[in-house]
């Protein structure tokens, strides 16, 4: 794990005291955490100590980096420079650093975090534990498996406008504009992560759509073109009633989606006016009213 | 046009090994003080309600004291039992023996219990499922809201209208304190005041419920094609922002609402009139 350790360096310069030999040596005997210290220096500097999650699908162990602090750092900021130094096989995710690609998303002191967008002097002293997300099966590192996600994306119904010649659709603003707050998602998967409902019931992945994806949902059963009916789906195959609202996908959320209020909640209320409303069920058998096929939308428009 | 049937069950691996402690929590902020805040606020609420309701007197400021202040555990007062001057309804229910308050008492405490906010808070505080956002579920097993008893939370726009129903009559009841009966005319007291923040506070409580929102406009597709309801919608939106705020502040002055009519009417205190 450690076997490219730097070169020694002069005095007051960083470096690790634990050659890879013996950390090897530390790991088999059972002792306590590794650590990455720094060398003798002429005068006390301030340190960041990062506090990793080193490890496999075998297994693995918190190890602590010390580095010089620098100003306006932040703890992705870190990782690069222990990869730079001190690690360089430490494995973590990352692209934009500009919490947009939702990339470098783990753990820091235990709350799922963006690590571009968590500043380190915001932080409480004391070393930085950061650790991969908790809910995906562990790659390496920091890097998880996340392709529960995808594999739920590919089953949530498509876009069903009614058939129509290209162009000839017609949305009003007021109608696009509901459904942009869902489309800021940058899908970093936090809002999985941090869901109590796959996160300690691993059993209820397999009928369990998440956060993320209900902000999907929620955003086609809005669309104003669309003509699918999700709402049975969301109660039956996708767990909307796993859901109990304890909000804190809305919490971790980088983009400040409004999960719970403006997907989650609304959702539930349209599968109660579907499943469990006795005067709803009753309004659409005495008015006819249900929902329109792409045929009937394409020959009555509204 | 359903989606249900062209939908396979999601293939995951269960039991993959997974990154990090084994740990219920990483977390080194006080996330307990959360719940902690929570259990503590609403058993301090249930244990003074459970006695205000059972100890069934002191809840009305009549005539004697040129008052016209009941207690909002007990309003509407329709049983047979009730005080002289509390009885402000034309339906008495005189076979009803124990306390009225238990007549009142179900529809606000049901629109409580199954509101979003509260569920929530409950779910924390007292179930622990979860204490806090990335603390470990305190049970083993978990099916939410999806089986009985906890799918019946899905009420809740029922017991919203009947809160709103309650709201009228608690709006009536402070329309009324402005009386002051034997004094002649109309007048402001303290408990005047009192019992109109409260009735304020229950109204934006109950239009700030997420089943409002719902059912004032958020169930169209197409808000363009509903201009009415889009407006109440977009009116509802910002105050449903502010549902936990309104939640507590109306939960705290409604039992100091019954407080205040009660040491009045109990003679511990005066209620000042203002002018």
């Amino acid at each position: 794990m450690t076997d490219a350790m730097p070169e020694p360096t002069p005095a007051g310069a960083w470096t690790a005291t634990t050659t890879g030999a013996e950390v090897a040596a530390l790991d088999d005997a059972g002792a306590g955490p590794r650590t990455f210290e720094p060398g003798p220096a002429e005068e006390e500097e301030p340190t960041v100590t990062l506090r990793v999650w080193r490890g496999d699908p075998s297994g693995g162990d918190l190890v602590d980096y010390t580095l010089p602090s620098e100003e306006g750092e932040v703890v992705l900021d870190v990782v690069h420079r222990i990869q730079a130094t001190l690690a360089p096989d430490l494995a973590c995710r990352w692209n934009c650093k500009a919490g947009k690609c939702g990339s470098c998303s783990s753990e820091i002191n235990g709350k799922p975090s963006l690590m571009c967008m968590t500043r380190v002097d915001e932080l409480p002293e004391g070393p930085i534990t950061v650790t991969p997300m908790r809910t995906f099966p562990i790659l390496r590192d920091l890097v998880t498996d996340v392709s529960f996600n995808y594999e739920v994306a590919r089953r949530v119904p498509a876009f069903a406008p009614p058939p129509a010649a290209p162009g000839d659709y017609r949305m009003q603003q007021v109608d696009v504009e509901r459904g942009q707050e869902f489309r800021k998602c940058i899908e970093c998967f936090m809002c999985q992560d941090v869901c109590h409902v796959i996160r300690d019931h691993e059993d209820n992945k397999r009928q369990y759509a998440g956060p993320r994806f209900f902000i999907r949902y929620a955003e086609l059963e809005m669309h104003p073109l669309d003509t699918n009916d999700r709402r049975e789906l969301l109660r039956q195959r996708m767990g909307l009633g796993l859901c109990n609202i304890t909000k804190c996908c809305t919490e971790v959320c980088p983009e400040h989606i409004k999960i719970t209020d403006n997907a989650i909640i609304p959702l539930k209320e349209r599968v109660v006016d579907a499943s469990y409303d006795p005067v709803a069920w009753l309004g659409r058998k005495i008015l006819r009213r249900h929902k329109r096929s792409p045929e009937e939308a394409a020959a009555h428009p509204r | 046009m359903t989606t249900l049937d062209n939908t396979t069950v999601t293939p995951v691996v269960i039991g993959a090994p997974r990154g990090g402690p084994d740990a219920p929590t990483l977390r080194q902020d006080r996330w307990w003080i959360q719940p902690l805040v929570t259990v503590t606020v609403l058993t301090v609420f249930v244990v003074y309600s459970t006695w205000a309701v059972f100890v069934n007197k002191d809840y009305y400021v009549g005539i004697a004291m040129h008052r016209d202040l009941i207690s909002p555990f007990y309003s509407p007062c329709i049983a047979g039992s009730c005080v002289a001057g509390a009885k402000g309804t034309a339906i008495v229910a005189n076979w009803w023996r124990i306390t009225p308050a238990l007549i009142v008492i179900g529809g606000p405490l049901g629109f409580r219990l199954t509101c979003y906010y509260y569920r929530r808070a409950y779910y924390r505080g007292f179930w622990q499922s979860p204490p806090n956002c990335a603390v470990a579920d305190g049970h083993r097993r978990y099916t939410g809201e999806s089986r009985f008893p906890l799918i019946l939370q899905n009420v809740h726009r029922y017991f919203f209208l009947i809160g709103v129903f309650f709201n009228v009559i608690l709006t009536i009841d402070a329309v009324m304190a402005f009386r002051m009966p034997g004094e002649g005319g109309i007048g402001v007291s303290v408990g005047t005041l009192v019992l109109c923040v409260n009735a304020i506070l229950l109204w934006l409580y109950s239009v700030s419920c997420h089943a409002a929102r719902h059912l004032c406009g958020g169930h169209v597709r197409t808000f363009s094609t509903h201009p009415v309801r889009y407006r109440l919608w977009k009116l509802l939106t910002p105050l449903n922002g502010r549902h936990m705020q309104f939640a507590w502040a109306s939960l705290i002055f409604v039992a100091l609402t019954d407080l205040y009519v009660r040491l009045v009417a109990s003679g511990t205190i005066t209620d000042p009139k203002l002018f």
